[in-house]
């Protein structure tokens, strides 16, 4: 008779040491150093940093170098060191008008003040494995590229002369301005302000919101979207000490905006105008933010008065079940034994079969 | 003790925190408390909640005790207890009766807790009625108007089905004749131990950042209705190790359709054999 009631622990130990192994890879194969993927993989950094809301690519490359290149395990492992760290201070909010931007398309008018900036985009690559890649070694850095692409001047947001013509919502700070609920220390209650709705996005799983915010262009609570401005570029962030009462720079940190322009909104009291949905995310991704940027506004249907038909409008069905550390534990918990409760079940499904059984006989 | 963390692992403002959380818990008996859940060092559905709630309450003298399926030595169990023993390194034992301090998931240890002794329940899903009601939002103001029909409707409906209420684990509970509360995942054969306990018994919900608690001697009731009152009912087997006929059992299969069944809880199966 044999029960493995014992040996948890020392198992636990030798999956630790085949794990250390896996990650490693072949030994043959040259180590794999943080700042080549903090460099090389850069957009993979941006979004372990955005879901795990901690702006640090060097830690971002690490935690990815840790978790073998799985980006849910990496932002796992970011967001429980983020979780340990003190918060110092709220810093201002940043002005993306300001924006040293190297990317900024407007998809509403043909030419705008600070003009289309294509910069560093997939677009417009046809999408041909580039196999010069696969060589080893020197296949030759492309020529560094300076300033030259890049607008130092304010660029305007598109939607501004939109704004100023009274033909868009104005965008405005909520009645009293209050400070926004810290999602990560307060837990949510619903209905949540935008505020804190804006911030679960922000970090919601990219597949997600990306799925969701398809669903909205698909017919379930369209919006009639445009893209009015999306932008990517550094944007400074101050501070202001409460010893000195101004603000500071304290560093820069890239950020994808999205501005979407949406139907009509309006009644017997308000004039027609254009609504907006928005979106913005750590680092580069022009992906997350639009569909950010359109689930964010179909997330206002209350605002609107508009009919709620579509899980997409539902709060809490669109923003629990988009965090994937949680979405993540979870699902993967149903690993854990279960034989207590499994037991249970057996035992009524087998009680529940009995009494069938003696039924049928019975007639 | 690993270097560069608090004691426990948070810092000493999350604990106060949690700490008031669980304070407001006691006060208001099976009553869910939103708390400022953290994100912890381990997955989400793994226990986060538990965790949180023995870091919170966990002092340098405590004797710990972590249990998963009644067993101390599942992996996951085993796991918790080490991220204590290096974050605290506080003593930590297996003996149920030594223990002060026990986090458990899905099971009640069967040796009776002592007043003193506090029970830490790692929770998936602490709304007792979401199967019924999803939103949240909702929820909220059942509880609050004490508005229970739909539980026991579903229990109605069970019973005209089945001939039996079709739960067997996560058996709902009336907590001090106010509120509906999930006792988390144990099997329903535990929910008796829930009633009166000396012990003071606490709920942590991670990932749903809730916190709710039994104080010590409160009344716990399983739903019923009177003229089908809950039962348990008995598993018909004794344990292949120590004989034990009154414990929950786990069921093993042995290889060509044989099967026996031990004590789910090793420490309870290990004490009546050595009083052999």
């Amino acid at each position: 008779m044999y029960i493995a009631v014992k040996g948890g622990e020392a198992a636990i130990e030798a999956s630790r040491v085949l794990l250390a192994a896996a990650r490693r890879g072949d030994p043959a194969v040259r180590e794999l150093e943080v700042m080549q993927i903090r460099e090389q993989l850069g957009l993979l950094v941006d979004r372990v940093m955005a879901e795990a809301s901690l702006y640090d690519p060097e830690l971002a490359a690490l935690a990815l170098k840790q978790a073998r290149g799985d980006a849910v395990e990496a932002i796992f492992l970011l967001r429980a060191y983020r979780t340990t760290l003190p918060r110092v201070a709220a810093t201002e909010p940043i002005d993306t008008a300001q924006m040293r931007v190297r990317r900024r398309v407007s998809a509403i008018f043909k030419d705008l003040p600070g003009g289309q900036l294509l910069g560093p985009t997939y677009d417009y690559t046809q999408r041909l494995l580039d196999f010069s890649l696969l060589g080893h070694g020197n296949q030759g850095s492309p020529e560094p590229v300076h300033a030259n692409g890049e607008s130092i001047s304010k660029m305007p947001n598109a939607l501004d002369t939109l704004a100023d013509e009274g033909l868009i919502e104005p965008s405005l700070p909520s009645d009293g301005d209050p400070p926004p609920p810290d999602i990560t220390r307060d837990p949510p209650v619903y209905p949540l302000p935008r505020s804190a709705r804006l911030q679960m996005l922000a970090r919601a799983d990219e597949g997600w919101v990306l799925g969701m915010g398809y669903a909205t262009q698909r017919g379930y609570a369209y919006t009639h979207p445009f893209g009015g401005d999306i932008r990517f570029g550094a944007v400074a962030v101050e501070l202001v000490p409460d010893e000195l009462g101004f603000s500071i720079e304290i560093g820069e940190i890239d950020v994808t905006e999205c501005q979407m322009i949406n139907q009509f909104g309006g009644s017997a009291t308000v004039a027609p105008q254009f609504t907006r949905g928005y979106g913005l995310v750590y680092g580069h991704s022009e992906r997350k933010a639009m569909a950010m940027s359109l689930v964010d506004r179909a997330l206002r249907a209350d605002e609107f008065d508009e009919e709620v038909t579509a899980p997409v409008q539902q709060q809490e069905f669109v923003l629990p079940q988009g965090d994937n550390i949680e979405a993540s534990g979870f699902v993967q918990h149903l690993k854990l034994p279960h034989y207590v409760t499994f037991e249970s079940e057996l035992q009524l499904i087998r009680q529940l079969r009995e009494k069938h059984f003696s039924e049928e006989e019975g007639k | 003790m690993i270097d560069g963390y608090n004691f426990a692992y948070l810092d000493e403002r999350t604990k106060r925190m949690i700490r008031r959380a669980i304070l407001k818990a006691v006060a208001i008996p099976g009553h869910q408390v939103p708390f400022g859940s953290r994100e912890m060092p381990l997955a989400y559905g793994w226990g986060t909640g538990g965790i949180q709630v023995t870091a919170a309450v966990l002092g340098q003298h405590d004797v710990l005790k972590i249990i998963d399926q009644g067993s101390d030595d599942t992996t996951n169990a085993v796991n918790i207890r080490q991220f204590f023993a290096r974050t605290a390194g506080v003593a930590t034992t297996e003996r149920t009766r030594e223990a002060t301090l026990i986090q458990t998931r899905h099971r009640i240890p069967e040796a009776p807790l002592t007043e003193g002794q506090v029970l830490v329940y790692q929770v998936p899903q602490p709304e007792a009625l979401y199967k019924l009601e999803p939103r949240r939002s909702e929820t909220l103001k059942l509880h609050a108007c004490e508005e229970y029909g739909l539980v026991n409707v579903k229990l109605y409906e069970d019973l005209a089905h089945w001939g039996r209420v079709e739960t067997t684990y996560d058996y709902p509970v009336l907590v001090n004749g106010r509120y509906v509360m999930s006792p988390s995942p144990i099997p329903s054969f535990d929910n008796p131990k829930m009633h009166r306990m000396p012990a003071l018994q606490l709920f942590g919900a991670g990932r749903e950042k809730r916190i709710y608690a039994v104080p010590p001697y409160t009344d716990v009731k399983s739903l019923d209705f009177e003229d089908h009152p809950f039962h348990v009912e008995p598993q018909g087997h004794a344990c292949a190790l120590c004989g034990c006929t009154t414990s929950y059992l786990d069921e093993i299969l042995q290889g060509e359709g044989e099967r026996l069944w031990t004590c789910s809880d090793t420490d309870w199966c290990r004490e009546q054999r050595e009083a052999a």
